[in-house]
């Protein structure tokens, strides 16, 4: 397969001028490298990875992207320290849900995008431009998904025109969807996001805002069985992203670690979380 | 058009042509220091840039027609992307990136009416000093594997003449600043030319930066450099012996360069 891309169609490609989207130069150039290249089958194996957590909330300063460490088939783990959250660019994230080998290669696809375009036109996109552009790979798998081959992302990011943090939400169709405050997707999804609803305030500090998280995720993983919850014996946290105006940064496995550790000694007190209080307290 | 033109002739013409082309433009130098590789071009346009990016660790200087070299940067780009897409980020190599610009020049010199009027250099910077590479690659496609500087553009012996005196191996980046300084000013008739940022463009491969290396230098921070270099410039100056076993530093391009890939390090 290597060996044709040295040749006249490609090289002509490349010399053309057009396009600053990479999804858009291969679909010229070299169709077969896109994710959704792959011919329909007529069954799709059950047992494909699946499943997941993943939380984002926007906090004082920016937007924390949490996700879980599991990928299931079927019944069985498929892998314990599946990474779901990535670093798409500088100032942004996205986190993935559904089939795992489709997902991953759609961030890695979108994270070269992002980078292309900054490289042939010397800027970053807008956070919005990254949002819609996420948006059309997601509808690009749409023959995909409708066989079976879901994947939803969900994606946030510093917005150095407000100073604040976006959040977006995507549906298989394309849609796109901006979420404010907090969002979750996957398996897990209804029980972190109830969680959340009762942990979130607004302009949280970013630790109070990645313990949320990891209660939320914990939560998931209490009750859904493809969301994994921190595994203390491996030392496997959750993959917590942190955005702001300076820049992407992931939380170290230390730094997870402590956060998740606390988490858990709290829980053996109080398995079901913090409990919130039944009524406002009037002031 | 004439009935014929034999075929020395044609391709005489055309590089006549091509180099007349390319010596009409401002001359760049491209040297390797103690921590990377560094880039001058003289250029007064912010936005229009001689020396790009084009993957983690490689990039991209070019002197002659500004169209037709930035055709060749977005083609570089396309092709770095999907060889590291396809393979894997660190398969993509400043060699094969050369290799597949010798092809599309010569294709284009050989095939077209009008040869590209451009001379290209691309750079990788490598885990340790040794490590570093710098491919020229001139308008017929051929390829040259250079080390230590390199000197673009018509006024290429002058320039490289200047840069053998003062360059030496594992200089800093302020020594090399000055030395590019002092060699492309030198050009034309000897006059000196007050050089200061606004008028140059200056980047970096940096070595040992995380995912990607190429650094624009610009604003207060190429001021201060400029004010370094120049000054430190005038106390280093004749220290030149450089280490000649060293790194084989010095020559401009051979009037023949070999064809095909340069000679691997």
């Amino acid at each position: 397969m290597g060996a044709e891309y040295l040749g006249g169609q490609f090289t002509a490609a490349c010399l053309r001028v057009g396009t600053s989207s990479f999804a858009d130069f291969l679909t010229t150039s070299a169709p077969d490298l896109l994710p959704g290249a792959r011919g329909t089958a007529a069954q799709v194996p059950g047992d494909l990875p699946h499943g997941t957590t993943i939380v984002a909330m926007e906090f004082d300063g920016g937007v924390i992207m949490a996700g879980d460490r599991r990928s299931t088939a079927g019944s069985m783990i498929a892998q314990r320290d599946i990474e779901k959250v990535f670093r798409s660019d500088d100032f942004s994230c996205v986190g993935i849900s559904g089939v795992a080998g489709i997902g991953l290669e759609l961030v890695r696809l979108f994270q070269l995008e992002l980078e292309h375009y900054e490289k042939l036109e010397g800027r970053t996109l807008s956070l919005e431009g990254k949002a819609n552009r996420l948006a059309a790979f997601v509808r690009g798998n749409l023959a995909g998904a409708m066989q079976g081959l879901v994947v939803v992302p969900l994606f946030a990011g510093y917005d150095e025109d407000t100073g604040k943090g976006r959040i977006f939400s995507y549906d298989v169709a394309g849609g796109r969807y901006e979420e404010r405050r907090f969002h979750s997707i996957g398996s897990g999804s209804v029980f972190a996001r109830g969680s959340l609803k009762k942990l979130y305030t607004d302009n949280m500090s970013e630790a109070d805002a990645v313990t949320a998280c990891m209660q939320a995720l914990y939560d998931a993983a209490d009750d859904d069985s493809a969301t994994g919850g921190p595994d203390l014996t491996r030392q496997i946290y959750p993959v917590v992203a942190v955005v702001t105006e300076d820049g992407f940064r992931r939380l170290t496995d230390d730094e997870a670690a402590e956060n998740a550790e606390a988490v858990v000694r709290e829980r053996m007190q109080s398995p079901g979380g913090p409990i919130a209080p039944l009524r406002q307290a009037s002031t | 058009m004439p009935f014929y033109v034999s075929p020395e002739q044609a391709m005489k013409d055309k590089a006549d042509y091509a180099r007349k082309g390319i010596a009409r433009g401002r001359n760049s130098v491209v040297l390797a220091y103690d921590e990377g590789i560094l880039f001058v071009a003289p250029n007064p346009s912010s936005a229009l840039h001689k020396v790009s990016e084009i993957y983690d660790r490689i990039a991209f200087a070019a002197v002659g027609r500004y169209n037709e070299y930035e055709n060749l940067r977005v083609a570089g780009v396309r092709f770095a992307d999907t060889r590291g897409y396809q393979y894997a980020r660190e398969d993509v190599t400043a060699r094969g990136l050369a290799n597949w610009y010798a092809q599309v020049l010569g294709s284009i010199f050989t095939e077209s009416n009008k040869p590209y009027e451009v001379e290209l250099v691309v750079a990788e910077v490598g885990d340790t000093p040794a490590g570093d590479q710098m491919y020229r690659i001139t308008f017929d496609g051929s390829v040259a594997d250079e080390h230590g500087f390199v000197a673009m553009g018509g006024q290429a012996e002058q320039v490289a003449g200047v840069l053998k005196e003062r360059y030496s191996a594992g200089m800093s980046i302020e020594g090399a600043l000055g030395a590019a300084i002092a060699a492309l000013s030198g050009q034309g008739n000897g006059e000196r030319a007050e050089i200061n940022g606004s008028q140059l463009e200056v980047a970096v491969l940096a070595r040992g930066r995380a995912h990607r290396s190429f650094r624009r230098i610009r604003g207060a921070r190429l001021e201060e450099l400029l004010s370094q270099a120049q000054s430190g410039g005038k106390a280093a100056g004749g220290k030149g012996a450089k280490s000649a076993a060293a790194d084989g530093a010095g020559e401009d391009a051979p009037e023949e360069p070999p064809p095909g890939d340069g000679t691997a390090p």
